[in-house]
């Protein structure tokens, strides 16, 4: 434990470590100090210069300032404001013409900069690149012209343990890039994207193209939303992290004009059927002494899937041939529902609101598509991140906090199970809740699995069911990811069943989240999926009469199961 | 021939400073990084010599390597390491390779492992903390100043980091030949003898000229220092100026436009920031903007040059960015008459 410490900011005094910096301290006093390239969880650079304070009378950049007893800083000094203006005009030369985010209003922290410090990138002109904006699939994509080189993306990306995104050259020419090692591709976390300040680096959007399917008669808009949205979306309306919002969304989505609420948690909880029906025979199949394919790995995270089948493609078996939750419930609506309803499905758009980026590469993967009713369907139709949710209901003048509640419609009945889906260890405890059901026909003496919970990168445990011991493991990163299938590979090791979520945390730290989220943050959200589970009457995927429903449809027709429950893996090259 | 502590003394009593620029005490830098108690360090020499108007490092290389090695390996020894890196200039090493491959050769053969590193030629990659990155395998960029290099150099180990010419005068020292001298190097057009010379320590820089037989002829100022980053002063100032920084002196007409001079001056630095901080690499590049479209003859547009020196001088990550306020400030005041 370090020594505590009282520094001086504007005269105020504050405790803190000796030789935290000073950066630090402010943003985590609610002291105003402007900053683009500082994350609290990634390494400092101290590129960005905003930071600006005197100390000592010498102007200073707080982040370099470290904290010992006594030190005083002065924050709000006119010559201070002066060189961080001037700063500020300088980074953000050009921005607000080149700046899709800005257009759309969709959060920023740079454009909060802009307007206190009156800055309106109009004072200079920036030098061109002759450099256009990558596409990472139909993910997200990066314009270097745009950026302002703090390198954020570049430490999260390496962070994580992909290593795609790079800045390269230098003086004016340098510029945000990405490898060109054929080994090295992105697998469309975007993580990135969560730590942009500036827009540079984003989702690719859909909010037009979930705005005209809203204005369209014609049109059946279906909207489910993923477990995750709810714990973080408050943000985005300046309320503390971990506020489940769901019953409020219902009622803002509602408004919104969709004409169905479902959710992904219902999804989710075929999903863990299905997985679950898969891992019970695969261990059947162990425990006859004969030789499947294990440890199941699982699959309903895309950035995972990705990297799999780019980086270890000779691991592909292993995956589980379950579909994700929102692609399982997107066509369970266009045929279940649909026939249930009498709605032709090809009128049907169903819109999935995700904490993630790589569910939009997902919703437009071919290979999901299926034939019903003599059409050609897409299990999903578009996707927003939590981000352009935020800034859809912004638009529409939701003021998502002072909303009364509701509920979902009636197909949008989940289990406590599917709630805790969006965090690391939640996809594996809801699917052994049920596969020591399908086992055992019996419950789990406990239904928490206390043991695959929280932050940490890789979780292992042995969990009982009936006379036969489980090895699990949870991971969390294609960093973590590679450590474990190094010793699987290698026969270190051994597991059953895992579970492999690309960002920290899982969903709930995912790629769509809210911008500059922090590990602190990603805990509090958590918490919040937890109560869900826990305060839910079903708490078993097994028990949703909803999903019971569903399957006992699709299941009566075999086919029609194997096009929309199901699905296969490829080995992917560069860019796939 | 001095050894070890009867060394450390001499150059303390020599009062020996660092020749890359800074002037920092060599027997205070020695003394730190021998008390650390580290299983490895490393001793490196930096020939980088990436400062526009000095080749001071090069002269010495080509005429003198002998003494830059044996200044290499007595810090080695004092050190009692084994290892250490030879950074280098490609375009100097390509020039000069018949000279330093059989001193390499030699250090090798008595167990001193000097790896030589070729570098692309730049002005930052000889900033010490961006020296390090690069020999690391890391971006050529200046390093946060903590820890310092002294501690925490390159691959975990602390390094004892010194110019070409530091070397030189580690070696005299050793053997009694140092004589209080210093290299300088005079360039500018209209000289007789631009080139590079030996001076005594505390001579003015109008006393050099007039030594080197460089005294011009017609109204001159001069930069006197770092190459592009040193100070602008006045015929008459230079009387009783004295030598600083990395040694330089470079002469110009009072006849060149504010214009030649400030293009001259933002076109190095737009081209040689790393890029890593946007002082400096966006500044810079700004600052070369504003001269667009003008001329010799043009009226320059100071009142918009002053906030963007202002804020390279007070926010640029490292000195490179800082170093730019300094030849604008004291060539507008000095020669123009102007406050920036």
């Amino acid at each position: 434990m370090s020594k505590i410490v009282t520094v001086y900011i504007d005269g105020q005094p504050y405790q803190a470590e000796e030789g935290q910096n000073l950066l630090q301290i402010a943003l985590a006093n609610q002291v105003d100090i402007p900053h683009l390239c500082h994350h609290p969880d990634l390494p400092a650079d101290h590129n960005c210069r905003l930071c600006l304070v005197k100390h000592e009378g010498e102007v200073s950049t707080s982040c370099e300032i470290q904290a010992r007893e006594g030190l005083r800083i002065e924050t709000k000094d006119a010559e201070i404001q002066e060189l961080r203006t001037e700063n500020l005009k300088l980074i953000l030369a050009s921005h607000l013409e080149k700046c899709p985010k800005c257009q759309k209003q969709l959060p920023c922290p740079a454009a909060g900069l802009m307007k206190k410090y009156g800055v309106t990138s109009e004072e200079y002109r920036r030098k061109m690149l002759d450099l256009s904006v990558h596409k990472m699939s139909n993910a997200a994509e990066f314009d270097p012209n745009l950026c302002v080189r703090c390198g954020l993306c570049v430490s999260a990306c390496a962070n994580i343990g992909i290593n795609f995104l790079k800045l390269e050259g230098k003086s004016s020419d340098a510029h945000l890039t990405h490898s060109q090692n054929p080994k090295v591709d992105c697998i469309y976390c975007g993580q990135c994207t969560v730590s942009c300040p500036v827009g540079a680096i984003r989702e690719q959007s859909h909010l037009e193209e979930v705005e005209a399917v809203l204005a369209d008669p014609e049109k059946i808009v279906i909207v489910q939303m993923a477990p995750s949205v709810r714990a973080s979306i408050g943000e985005e309306f300046a309320l503390e992290p971990g506020i489940n919002l769901e019953k409020k969304m219902f009622t803002a989505l509602r408004r919104l004009g969709f004409d169905k609420i479902f959710d992904v948690n219902m999804g989710a909880d075929i999903t863990t059927m299905v997985e679950a029906e898969e891992l019970a025979e695969r261990l059947r199949q162990k425990f006859a002494g004969e030789k499947p394919s294990l440890p199941m790995f699982t699959s309903c995270c895309p950035g995972w899937v990705k990297f799999l089948e780019f980086y270890y493609p000779e691991l592909i078996s292993h995956l589980t041939t379950a579909r994700s939750p929102h692609i399982h419930s997107g066509a369970a609506y266009k045929t279940w529902w649909a026939q249930k309803a009498g709605i032709d499905p090809n009128r049907i758009v169903v819109v999935s609101l995700m904490p993630c980026t790589s569910k939009k590469y997902e919703a437009d993967m071919d290979k999901l598509t299926f034939e019903f009713a003599g059409y050609k369907l897409k299990p999903v139709d578009l996707v927003l991140t939590t981000r352009e949710t935020a800034a859809l209901l912004k638009k529409h003048q939701l003021d998502l906090p002072n909303l009364p509640e509701s509920e979902a419609d009636l197909e949008g009945e989940y289990s406590g199970a599917a709630a805790i889906y969006g965090a690391s260890g939640g996809v594996m405890e809801s699917a052994l809740r049920t596969t020591a059901h399908l086992l055992t026909g019996q419950e789990l003496p406990k239904v928490d699995l206390q043991e695959v919970r929280g932050m940490k990168g890789i979780k292992k445990a042995t969990i009982k069911i009936g006379e036969q011991e489980i090895r699990v493991a949870v991971v969390a990163t294609p960093r973590n990811a590679r450590n474990i299938l190094e010793k699987i590979k290698r026969g270190v090791e051994e597991y059953d069943y895992i579970e492999f979520m690309a960002c920290p945390g899982g969903c709930i730290g995912g790629g769509g989240q809210p911008l500059q989220g922090t590990a602190e943050t990603i805990k509090k959200r958590i918490a919040a999926l937890y109560t869900i589970d826990a305060e839910k009457k079903v708490r078993r995927a097994h028990e949703n009469p909803v999903v019971q429903e569903f399957l006992a449809f699709v299941k009566a027709d075999p086919s029609l199961a194997e096009k929309i429950l199901y699905t296969t893996y490829s080995a992917k090259n560069k860019f796939e | 021939m001095y050894l070890k502590d009867e060394l450390l003394n001499a150059i303390e009593k020599e009062a020996l400073v660092g020749r890359g620029g800074a002037a920092f005490p060599v027997a205070r830098k020695w003394r730190r990084i021998r008390d650390l108690q580290k299983p490895k360090k490393y001793v490196v020499c930096n020939a980088s010599e990436g400062e526009p108007d000095v080749s001071k490092d090069f002269f010495l290389l080509e005429h003198y390597p002998v003494e830059v090695f044996k200044g290499m390996l007595l810090t080695m020894d004092f050190l009692q390491t084994k290892e250490g890196y030879f950074y280098i200039n490609k375009n100097y090493y390509q020039a000069l390779q018949a000279k330093i491959d059989p001193l390499l050769e030699f250090c090798r053969q008595r167990g001193y492992l000097i790896n030589l590193f070729k570098e692309e030629p730049t002005y930052i990659g000889g900033e010490t903390g961006a020296l390090l990155n690069s020999i690391e395998g890391k971006k050529v960029q200046p390093r946060y100043k903590n820890p310092s290099p002294s501690v925490l150099g390159i691959f975990g180990a602390p390094v004892l980091l010194h110019n070409v010419e530091t070397f030189y005068d580690v070696a005299c020292v050793a053997t009694d030949k140092f004589e209080q001298t210093r290299l300088t190097t005079i360039s500018g057009d209209g000289l007789s003898q631009p080139g590079v010379f030996r001076v005594k320590n505390e001579q003015s820089v109008s006393d050099i000229l007039r030594q080197t037989d460089n005294l011009p002829d017609f109204d001159f100022f001069v930069q006197v220092g770092g190459g592009a980053a040193g100070e602008v002063l006045t015929s008459a100032q230079a009387e009783t100026a004295i030598l600083s920084g990395s040694g330089s002196i470079r002469v110009f007409p009072r006849t060149i436009s504010p214009y030649s001079f400030l293009k001259n001056l933002f076109a190095f630095y737009t081209r040689e920031s790393c890029g890593k901080c946007s002082p400096c690499r966006d500044g810079s590049w700004q600052l070369l903007q504003l001269l667009t479209g003008l001329n010799e003859e043009s009226e320059l547009p100071w009142e918009r040059f002053s906030p963007i020196i202002k804020i390279m001088d007070k926010g640029s990550f490292c000195n490179l960015g800082k170093s730019i306020a300094l030849p604008v400030r004291s060539y507008a005041d000095n020669i123009l008459g102007i406050k920036v």
